[in-house]
Protein backbone atom coordinates (compact mmCIF):
# COMPACT_ATOMS: atom_id res chain seq x y z
CA UNK A 1 0.00 0.00 0.00
CA UNK A 2 0.97 3.63 -0.15
CA UNK A 3 2.98 4.82 2.79
CA UNK A 4 5.51 2.06 3.09
CA UNK A 5 8.32 3.14 5.38
CA UNK A 6 10.65 4.01 2.53
CA UNK A 7 12.46 7.27 2.36
CA UNK A 8 10.87 9.58 -0.17
CA UNK A 9 7.69 7.55 -0.54
CA UNK A 10 5.78 10.79 -0.88
CA UNK A 11 8.14 12.12 -3.54
CA UNK A 12 7.78 8.79 -5.35
CA UNK A 13 3.99 8.93 -5.25
CA UNK A 14 3.91 12.50 -6.52
CA UNK A 15 6.32 11.54 -9.32
CA UNK A 16 4.01 8.68 -10.34
CA UNK A 17 0.90 10.82 -10.19
CA UNK A 18 2.53 13.60 -12.18
CA UNK A 19 3.37 11.05 -14.89
CA UNK A 20 -0.28 9.95 -14.99
CA UNK A 21 -1.54 13.54 -15.03
CA UNK A 22 0.73 14.51 -17.92
CA UNK A 23 -0.22 11.41 -19.89
CA UNK A 24 -3.92 12.10 -19.58
CA UNK A 25 -3.49 15.77 -20.45
CA UNK A 26 -1.46 14.80 -23.53
CA UNK A 27 -4.11 12.31 -24.62
CA UNK A 28 -6.80 14.91 -24.11
CA UNK A 29 -5.04 17.42 -26.30
CA UNK A 30 -3.67 15.09 -28.93
CA UNK A 31 -6.45 12.62 -29.64
CA UNK A 32 -8.79 15.42 -30.67
CA UNK A 33 -10.04 14.92 -27.15
CA UNK A 34 -12.89 16.33 -25.17
CA UNK A 35 -11.60 19.89 -24.73
CA UNK A 36 -12.94 21.36 -27.94
CA UNK A 37 -16.12 19.24 -28.11
CA UNK A 38 -17.20 20.47 -24.71
CA UNK A 39 -16.55 24.12 -25.49
CA UNK A 40 -18.39 23.93 -28.79
CA UNK A 41 -21.39 22.26 -27.14
CA UNK A 42 -21.33 24.92 -24.42
CA UNK A 43 -21.25 27.63 -27.09
CA UNK A 44 -24.15 26.01 -28.94
CA UNK A 45 -26.31 25.83 -25.80
CA UNK A 46 -25.66 29.43 -24.76
CA UNK A 47 -25.97 30.84 -28.28
CA UNK A 48 -29.44 29.33 -28.79
CA UNK A 49 -30.90 30.66 -25.53
CA UNK A 50 -31.32 34.31 -26.66
CA UNK A 51 -33.19 33.11 -29.76
CA UNK A 52 -35.53 31.09 -27.64
CA UNK A 53 -36.06 33.61 -24.88
CA UNK A 54 -36.41 36.62 -27.15
CA UNK A 55 -34.74 40.03 -27.21
CA UNK A 56 -35.59 40.98 -23.63
CA UNK A 57 -32.15 42.13 -22.45
CA UNK A 58 -33.16 42.46 -18.80
CA UNK A 59 -34.54 38.95 -18.70
CA UNK A 60 -31.41 37.56 -20.36
CA UNK A 61 -29.20 39.30 -17.82
CA UNK A 62 -31.32 37.93 -15.00
CA UNK A 63 -31.27 34.30 -16.12
CA UNK A 64 -27.66 34.56 -17.37
CA UNK A 65 -25.84 32.92 -14.44
CA UNK A 66 -28.30 30.04 -14.30
CA UNK A 67 -28.04 29.41 -18.04
CA UNK A 68 -24.25 29.52 -17.93
CA UNK A 69 -24.26 27.01 -15.09
CA UNK A 70 -26.69 24.65 -16.81
CA UNK A 71 -24.71 24.87 -20.04
CA UNK A 72 -21.45 24.15 -18.26
CA UNK A 73 -23.01 21.27 -16.33
CA UNK A 74 -24.30 19.59 -19.49
CA UNK A 75 -21.00 20.13 -21.28
CA UNK A 76 -19.19 18.58 -18.31
CA UNK A 77 -21.30 15.44 -18.59
CA UNK A 78 -20.57 15.15 -22.29
CA UNK A 79 -17.03 13.77 -22.14
CA UNK A 80 -17.30 11.78 -18.94
CA UNK A 81 -17.91 8.39 -20.53
CA UNK A 82 -14.39 8.33 -21.96
CA UNK A 83 -12.79 8.85 -18.55
CA UNK A 84 -12.19 5.14 -17.93
CA UNK A 85 -13.59 3.53 -21.05
CA UNK A 86 -10.64 4.48 -23.24
CA UNK A 87 -8.30 2.90 -20.70
CA UNK A 88 -10.46 -0.18 -20.48
CA UNK A 89 -10.55 -0.74 -24.22
CA UNK A 90 -6.78 -0.88 -24.60
CA UNK A 91 -6.12 -2.82 -21.41
CA UNK A 92 -4.51 0.05 -19.50
CA UNK A 93 -7.24 -0.06 -16.89
CA UNK A 94 -6.14 -3.54 -15.74
CA UNK A 95 -2.66 -2.24 -15.10
CA UNK A 96 -3.94 0.88 -13.36
CA UNK A 97 -6.04 -1.34 -11.08
CA UNK A 98 -3.07 -3.62 -10.43
CA UNK A 99 -1.10 -0.57 -9.33
CA UNK A 100 -3.47 -0.44 -6.36
CA UNK A 101 -0.90 -2.35 -4.34
CA UNK A 102 1.70 0.37 -4.66
CA UNK A 103 -0.49 3.44 -4.57
CA UNK A 104 -4.16 3.56 -3.77
CA UNK A 105 -6.46 3.24 -6.76
CA UNK A 106 -8.53 6.12 -5.38
CA UNK A 107 -5.50 8.38 -5.74
CA UNK A 108 -5.05 7.23 -9.33
CA UNK A 109 -8.71 8.04 -9.99
CA UNK A 110 -8.37 11.43 -8.33
CA UNK A 111 -5.44 12.30 -10.58
CA UNK A 112 -7.33 11.10 -13.65
CA UNK A 113 -10.24 13.33 -12.59
CA UNK A 114 -7.96 16.32 -12.15
CA UNK A 115 -6.40 15.74 -15.57
CA UNK A 116 -9.86 15.37 -17.11
CA UNK A 117 -10.97 18.57 -15.42
CA UNK A 118 -7.90 20.51 -16.53
CA UNK A 119 -8.17 19.20 -20.07
CA UNK A 120 -11.91 19.26 -20.73
CA UNK A 121 -13.64 21.40 -18.11
CA UNK A 122 -11.22 24.23 -17.49
CA UNK A 123 -11.68 25.41 -21.09
CA UNK A 124 -15.41 25.76 -20.29
CA UNK A 125 -14.62 27.98 -17.31
CA UNK A 126 -12.34 30.06 -19.50
CA UNK A 127 -15.02 30.36 -22.18
CA UNK A 128 -17.77 31.24 -19.69
CA UNK A 129 -16.99 35.02 -19.43
CA UNK A 130 -17.15 35.35 -23.21
CA UNK A 131 -20.46 33.50 -23.36
CA UNK A 132 -21.69 35.69 -20.51
CA UNK A 133 -21.60 38.60 -22.95
CA UNK A 134 -24.16 36.74 -25.09
CA UNK A 135 -26.47 36.85 -22.09
CA UNK A 136 -26.03 40.61 -21.54
CA UNK A 137 -24.57 40.00 -18.08
CA UNK A 138 -22.82 42.71 -16.07
CA UNK A 139 -19.07 42.37 -15.52
CA UNK A 140 -19.60 41.61 -11.82
CA UNK A 141 -22.10 38.85 -12.55
CA UNK A 142 -19.79 37.41 -15.21
CA UNK A 143 -16.88 37.39 -12.80
CA UNK A 144 -18.93 35.78 -10.04
CA UNK A 145 -20.28 33.08 -12.35
CA UNK A 146 -16.82 32.26 -13.69
CA UNK A 147 -15.49 32.05 -10.14
CA UNK A 148 -18.29 29.74 -8.98
CA UNK A 149 -17.76 27.59 -12.07
CA UNK A 150 -14.06 27.37 -11.30
CA UNK A 151 -14.80 26.20 -7.77
CA UNK A 152 -17.85 24.06 -8.52
CA UNK A 153 -17.10 22.17 -11.74
CA UNK A 154 -14.47 19.88 -10.17
CA UNK A 155 -17.28 18.49 -8.00
CA UNK A 156 -19.19 17.51 -11.14
CA UNK A 157 -16.13 15.71 -12.49
CA UNK A 158 -15.65 13.84 -9.21
CA UNK A 159 -19.27 12.64 -9.10
CA UNK A 160 -19.04 11.89 -12.79
CA UNK A 161 -16.03 9.65 -12.18
CA UNK A 162 -18.15 7.45 -9.93
CA UNK A 163 -20.81 7.22 -12.64
CA UNK A 164 -18.21 6.56 -15.33
CA UNK A 165 -16.66 3.80 -13.23
CA UNK A 166 -20.02 2.08 -12.75
CA UNK A 167 -20.82 2.25 -16.45
CA UNK A 168 -17.31 1.48 -17.68
CA UNK A 169 -18.21 -1.95 -19.06
CA UNK A 170 -21.17 -0.71 -21.07
CA UNK A 171 -20.46 -0.03 -24.74
CA UNK A 172 -22.68 3.07 -24.91
CA UNK A 173 -22.68 4.18 -21.33
CA UNK A 174 -22.63 7.91 -22.04
CA UNK A 175 -26.33 8.52 -21.59
CA UNK A 176 -26.54 6.22 -18.58
CA UNK A 177 -23.73 8.12 -16.90
CA UNK A 178 -25.54 11.42 -17.45
CA UNK A 179 -28.77 10.00 -16.01
CA UNK A 180 -26.91 8.50 -13.03
CA UNK A 181 -24.91 11.60 -12.33
CA UNK A 182 -27.37 14.40 -13.02
CA UNK A 183 -29.43 14.08 -9.80
CA UNK A 184 -26.25 14.09 -7.73
CA UNK A 185 -25.03 17.28 -9.35
CA UNK A 186 -28.18 19.21 -8.42
CA UNK A 187 -26.77 20.50 -5.07
CA UNK A 188 -23.69 21.77 -6.87
CA UNK A 189 -25.90 23.54 -9.40
CA UNK A 190 -28.12 25.08 -6.72
CA UNK A 191 -25.30 26.50 -4.65
CA UNK A 192 -23.29 27.54 -7.69
CA UNK A 193 -26.19 29.52 -9.12
CA UNK A 194 -27.24 31.04 -5.81
CA UNK A 195 -23.69 32.22 -5.14
CA UNK A 196 -23.58 33.76 -8.61
CA UNK A 197 -26.84 35.61 -7.89
CA UNK A 198 -25.63 36.62 -4.44
CA UNK A 199 -22.79 38.60 -5.99
CA UNK A 200 -25.20 40.96 -7.82
CA UNK A 201 -28.60 40.90 -6.11
CA UNK A 202 -28.15 42.81 -2.91
CA UNK A 203 -30.16 41.12 -0.18
CA UNK A 204 -28.92 37.67 -1.10
CA UNK A 205 -25.61 36.49 0.38
CA UNK A 206 -22.62 35.48 -1.77
CA UNK A 207 -20.16 34.06 0.72
CA UNK A 208 -22.33 31.39 2.38
CA UNK A 209 -23.43 29.52 -0.75
CA UNK A 210 -19.95 29.98 -2.19
CA UNK A 211 -18.37 28.33 0.84
CA UNK A 212 -20.88 25.49 0.73
CA UNK A 213 -20.00 25.04 -2.94
CA UNK A 214 -16.31 24.84 -2.04
CA UNK A 215 -17.13 22.35 0.73
CA UNK A 216 -19.13 20.23 -1.74
CA UNK A 217 -16.15 20.10 -4.07
CA UNK A 218 -13.78 19.07 -1.28
CA UNK A 219 -16.22 16.47 0.03
CA UNK A 220 -16.78 14.97 -3.40
CA UNK A 221 -13.04 15.03 -4.11
CA UNK A 222 -12.85 12.26 -1.51
CA UNK A 223 -16.16 10.47 -1.99
CA UNK A 224 -16.11 10.42 -5.81
CA UNK A 225 -12.68 8.83 -6.35
CA UNK A 226 -13.12 6.38 -3.46
CA UNK A 227 -16.43 5.10 -4.80
CA UNK A 228 -15.13 5.10 -8.37
CA UNK A 229 -12.12 3.06 -7.24
CA UNK A 230 -14.44 0.56 -5.54
CA UNK A 231 -16.55 0.24 -8.66
CA UNK A 232 -13.48 -0.24 -10.86
CA UNK A 233 -11.97 -2.78 -8.49
CA UNK A 234 -15.09 -4.94 -8.68
CA UNK A 235 -15.86 -4.22 -12.30
CA UNK A 236 -12.82 -5.99 -13.78
CA UNK A 237 -13.79 -9.12 -15.60
CA UNK B 1 10.16 -16.65 -3.71
CA UNK B 2 7.42 -19.15 -4.49
CA UNK B 3 4.02 -18.86 -6.10
CA UNK B 4 1.72 -21.57 -4.80
CA UNK B 5 -1.82 -22.40 -5.87
CA UNK B 6 -3.84 -25.06 -4.13
CA UNK B 7 -7.16 -26.37 -5.39
CA UNK B 8 -7.72 -23.13 -7.21
CA UNK B 9 -11.12 -22.61 -8.80
CA UNK B 10 -12.24 -19.79 -11.02
CA UNK B 11 -15.56 -18.51 -12.21
CA UNK B 12 -16.82 -16.02 -14.73
CA UNK B 13 -20.23 -14.46 -14.28
CA UNK B 14 -21.13 -16.90 -11.52
CA UNK B 15 -20.33 -20.00 -13.56
CA UNK B 16 -17.40 -22.20 -12.71
CA UNK B 17 -14.79 -22.23 -15.46
CA UNK B 18 -12.23 -24.53 -13.84
CA UNK B 19 -11.57 -26.02 -10.46
CA UNK B 20 -8.90 -27.88 -8.52
CA UNK B 21 -5.95 -26.35 -10.30
CA UNK B 22 -2.72 -26.52 -8.36
CA UNK B 23 0.92 -25.65 -8.98
CA UNK B 24 4.03 -24.70 -7.10
CA UNK B 25 6.34 -22.37 -8.93
CA UNK B 26 9.81 -21.57 -7.63
CA UNK B 27 12.43 -19.05 -8.67
CA UNK B 28 13.71 -19.56 -12.17
CA UNK B 29 10.78 -21.74 -13.18
CA UNK B 30 8.20 -21.29 -15.87
CA UNK B 31 4.70 -22.65 -16.12
CA UNK B 32 3.07 -22.96 -19.50
CA UNK B 33 -0.71 -23.10 -19.29
CA UNK B 34 -2.27 -24.82 -22.30
CA UNK B 35 -5.71 -26.00 -23.18
CA UNK B 36 -8.52 -25.51 -25.65
CA UNK B 37 -10.40 -22.23 -26.07
CA UNK B 38 -12.64 -21.50 -23.14
CA UNK B 39 -10.80 -23.76 -20.73
CA UNK B 40 -10.02 -20.85 -18.45
CA UNK B 41 -6.42 -19.98 -19.27
CA UNK B 42 -7.00 -16.23 -19.26
CA UNK B 43 -9.27 -16.48 -16.23
CA UNK B 44 -6.51 -18.29 -14.35
CA UNK B 45 -4.01 -15.55 -15.20
CA UNK B 46 -6.43 -12.81 -14.15
CA UNK B 47 -7.08 -14.61 -10.88
CA UNK B 48 -3.35 -14.91 -10.22
CA UNK B 49 -2.89 -11.21 -10.93
CA UNK B 50 -5.74 -10.40 -8.57
CA UNK B 51 -8.02 -8.88 -11.21
CA UNK B 52 -10.63 -11.55 -10.50
CA UNK B 53 -11.43 -12.96 -7.07
CA UNK B 54 -10.34 -16.46 -6.10
CA UNK B 55 -13.53 -18.53 -6.19
CA UNK B 56 -12.17 -21.47 -4.24
CA UNK B 57 -8.88 -22.80 -2.94
CA UNK B 58 -5.99 -20.50 -2.22
CA UNK B 59 -3.18 -18.68 -3.89
CA UNK B 60 -0.16 -17.24 -2.16
CA UNK B 61 3.19 -15.71 -2.81
CA UNK B 62 5.84 -16.75 -0.34
CA UNK B 63 9.04 -14.92 0.36
CA UNK B 64 8.20 -11.73 -1.49
CA UNK B 65 9.51 -9.71 1.42
CA UNK B 66 8.78 -6.05 1.88
CA UNK B 67 9.25 -5.13 -1.76
CA UNK B 68 6.66 -7.59 -3.06
CA UNK B 69 4.04 -8.22 -0.39
CA UNK B 70 1.41 -9.48 -2.84
CA UNK B 71 1.17 -11.11 -6.24
CA UNK B 72 -0.18 -7.90 -7.77
CA UNK B 73 2.87 -5.94 -6.66
CA UNK B 74 5.26 -8.66 -7.84
CA UNK B 75 3.85 -9.25 -11.29
CA UNK B 76 3.81 -7.87 -14.78
CA UNK B 77 0.53 -8.67 -16.45
CA UNK B 78 0.57 -8.79 -20.23
CA UNK B 79 -2.99 -9.34 -21.37
CA UNK B 80 -4.57 -9.68 -24.79
CA UNK B 81 -4.42 -5.96 -25.19
CA UNK B 82 -1.20 -4.05 -25.17
CA UNK B 83 -2.20 -1.28 -22.75
CA UNK B 84 -0.58 1.37 -24.94
CA UNK B 85 -2.11 4.57 -26.29
CA UNK B 86 -2.15 4.89 -30.09
CA UNK B 87 -1.95 8.70 -29.88
CA UNK B 88 1.29 8.72 -27.87
CA UNK B 89 4.68 7.73 -29.19
CA UNK B 90 6.17 4.38 -28.20
CA UNK B 91 8.71 6.09 -25.96
CA UNK B 92 6.05 8.20 -24.25
CA UNK B 93 3.97 5.08 -23.59
CA UNK B 94 6.87 3.15 -22.15
CA UNK B 95 8.10 6.09 -20.12
CA UNK B 96 4.66 6.46 -18.57
CA UNK B 97 4.47 2.81 -17.52
CA UNK B 98 8.02 2.94 -16.23
CA UNK B 99 7.16 5.92 -14.02
CA UNK B 100 3.81 4.50 -13.01
CA UNK B 101 5.30 1.18 -11.92
CA UNK B 102 8.02 2.73 -9.81
CA UNK B 103 11.68 3.18 -10.46
CA UNK B 104 12.74 2.09 -13.91
CA UNK B 105 15.47 -0.52 -14.07
CA UNK B 106 16.28 -0.47 -17.76
CA UNK B 107 16.25 2.55 -20.05
CA UNK B 108 13.34 2.85 -22.46
CA UNK B 109 15.62 2.95 -25.54
CA UNK B 110 17.55 -0.02 -24.26
CA UNK B 111 14.35 -2.02 -23.76
CA UNK B 112 13.26 -1.16 -27.30
CA UNK B 113 16.61 -2.40 -28.64
CA UNK B 114 16.03 -5.68 -26.80
CA UNK B 115 12.76 -6.31 -28.62
CA UNK B 116 14.12 -5.13 -31.96
CA UNK B 117 12.34 -1.80 -32.12
CA UNK B 118 15.42 0.36 -31.72
CA UNK B 119 15.02 3.65 -33.58
CA UNK B 120 11.23 3.38 -33.84
CA UNK B 121 10.52 4.88 -30.43
CA UNK B 122 9.53 8.28 -31.78
CA UNK B 123 6.64 6.86 -33.84
CA UNK B 124 3.10 7.04 -32.50
CA UNK B 125 2.12 3.62 -31.18
CA UNK B 126 -0.85 3.60 -33.55
CA UNK B 127 1.47 3.57 -36.59
CA UNK B 128 3.06 0.25 -35.65
CA UNK B 129 2.05 -3.11 -37.12
CA UNK B 130 0.38 -5.76 -34.95
CA UNK B 131 3.64 -7.60 -34.31
CA UNK B 132 5.53 -4.42 -33.56
CA UNK B 133 2.82 -3.39 -31.11
CA UNK B 134 3.17 -6.68 -29.30
CA UNK B 135 6.92 -6.20 -29.15
CA UNK B 136 6.50 -2.71 -27.72
CA UNK B 137 4.20 -4.19 -25.07
CA UNK B 138 6.87 -6.80 -24.33
CA UNK B 139 9.40 -4.00 -23.87
CA UNK B 140 7.12 -2.84 -21.07
CA UNK B 141 8.04 -6.01 -19.16
CA UNK B 142 11.69 -5.02 -19.29
CA UNK B 143 11.67 -1.40 -18.14
CA UNK B 144 10.61 -2.30 -14.59
CA UNK B 145 11.85 -5.37 -12.83
CA UNK B 146 9.10 -7.67 -11.56
CA UNK B 147 9.90 -11.22 -10.48
CA UNK B 148 6.69 -12.71 -11.87
CA UNK B 149 5.55 -12.36 -15.46
CA UNK B 150 1.94 -13.27 -16.25
CA UNK B 151 1.66 -13.59 -20.01
CA UNK B 152 -1.58 -14.14 -21.87
CA UNK B 153 -0.88 -15.34 -25.42
CA UNK B 154 2.34 -13.33 -25.45
CA UNK B 155 3.43 -14.34 -28.93
CA UNK B 156 0.16 -13.58 -30.73
CA UNK B 157 1.08 -11.67 -33.88
CA UNK B 158 4.85 -12.19 -33.58
CA UNK B 159 6.94 -13.55 -36.45
CA UNK B 160 9.45 -16.39 -36.08
CA UNK B 161 12.43 -14.14 -35.39
CA UNK B 162 10.59 -12.14 -32.75
CA UNK B 163 9.29 -15.34 -31.16
CA UNK B 164 12.83 -16.62 -30.82
CA UNK B 165 14.00 -13.30 -29.43
CA UNK B 166 11.16 -13.29 -26.91
CA UNK B 167 12.00 -16.87 -25.90
CA UNK B 168 15.53 -15.63 -25.22
CA UNK B 169 14.19 -12.81 -23.06
CA UNK B 170 12.02 -15.24 -21.09
CA UNK B 171 14.96 -17.58 -20.59
CA UNK B 172 17.07 -14.73 -19.31
CA UNK B 173 14.29 -13.67 -16.95
CA UNK B 174 14.12 -17.20 -15.53
CA UNK B 175 17.89 -17.37 -15.39
CA UNK B 176 17.87 -14.27 -13.20
CA UNK B 177 15.54 -16.00 -10.77
CA UNK B 178 12.28 -14.74 -12.25
CA UNK B 179 9.08 -16.70 -12.65
CA UNK B 180 6.77 -16.94 -15.63
CA UNK B 181 3.20 -18.12 -16.00
CA UNK B 182 2.23 -18.06 -19.65
CA UNK B 183 -1.08 -19.04 -21.20
CA UNK B 184 -0.71 -20.05 -24.79
CA UNK B 185 -1.64 -22.51 -27.48
CA UNK B 186 1.56 -21.91 -29.44
CA UNK B 187 4.88 -23.43 -28.45
CA UNK B 188 6.85 -20.74 -26.59
CA UNK B 189 10.28 -22.30 -26.89
CA UNK B 190 11.04 -22.29 -23.19
CA UNK B 191 11.52 -25.11 -20.74
CA UNK B 192 8.81 -25.24 -18.18
CA UNK B 193 6.21 -27.36 -16.55
CA UNK B 194 2.98 -27.64 -18.48
CA UNK B 195 -0.41 -27.20 -16.94
CA UNK B 196 -3.20 -28.52 -19.12
CA UNK B 197 -6.56 -26.98 -18.48
CA UNK B 198 -9.98 -28.26 -19.42
CA UNK B 199 -9.47 -32.02 -19.17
Amino acid sequence: MAGRPEGGALAMASHIMLALFLRDIRLNIRAGGGALTGVIFFLAVIATIPFGVGPDLKLLARIGPAILWIGALLSCLLGLDRLFQADREDGSLDLLVLGNDRHMLALTVLVKCLAHWAGSVLPLVVAAPLLGLFMNMEPLAIGATALTLLVGTPAITFIGAAGAAVAVALPRGGLLISVLVLPLTIPVLIFGVSASYGATANPEPFLQPFLILAALTLFLAVLGPVSAALALRHGTD
Amino acid sequence: MRLIAENLGGERGGESVFSRVGFDLGEGQALVVTGPNGSGKSTLLRIIAGLLPVAEGRLLLEGGGEAFPSVASACHYLGHQNAMKPALSVVENLRFWRDFNGNGDVGVEEALEEVGLGGLGHLPFGYLSTGQRRRAAIAKLLVNHRPLWLLDEPTAGLDKVSEARFAGLMERHCGDGGMIVAATHLPLGIDGAELRMGI
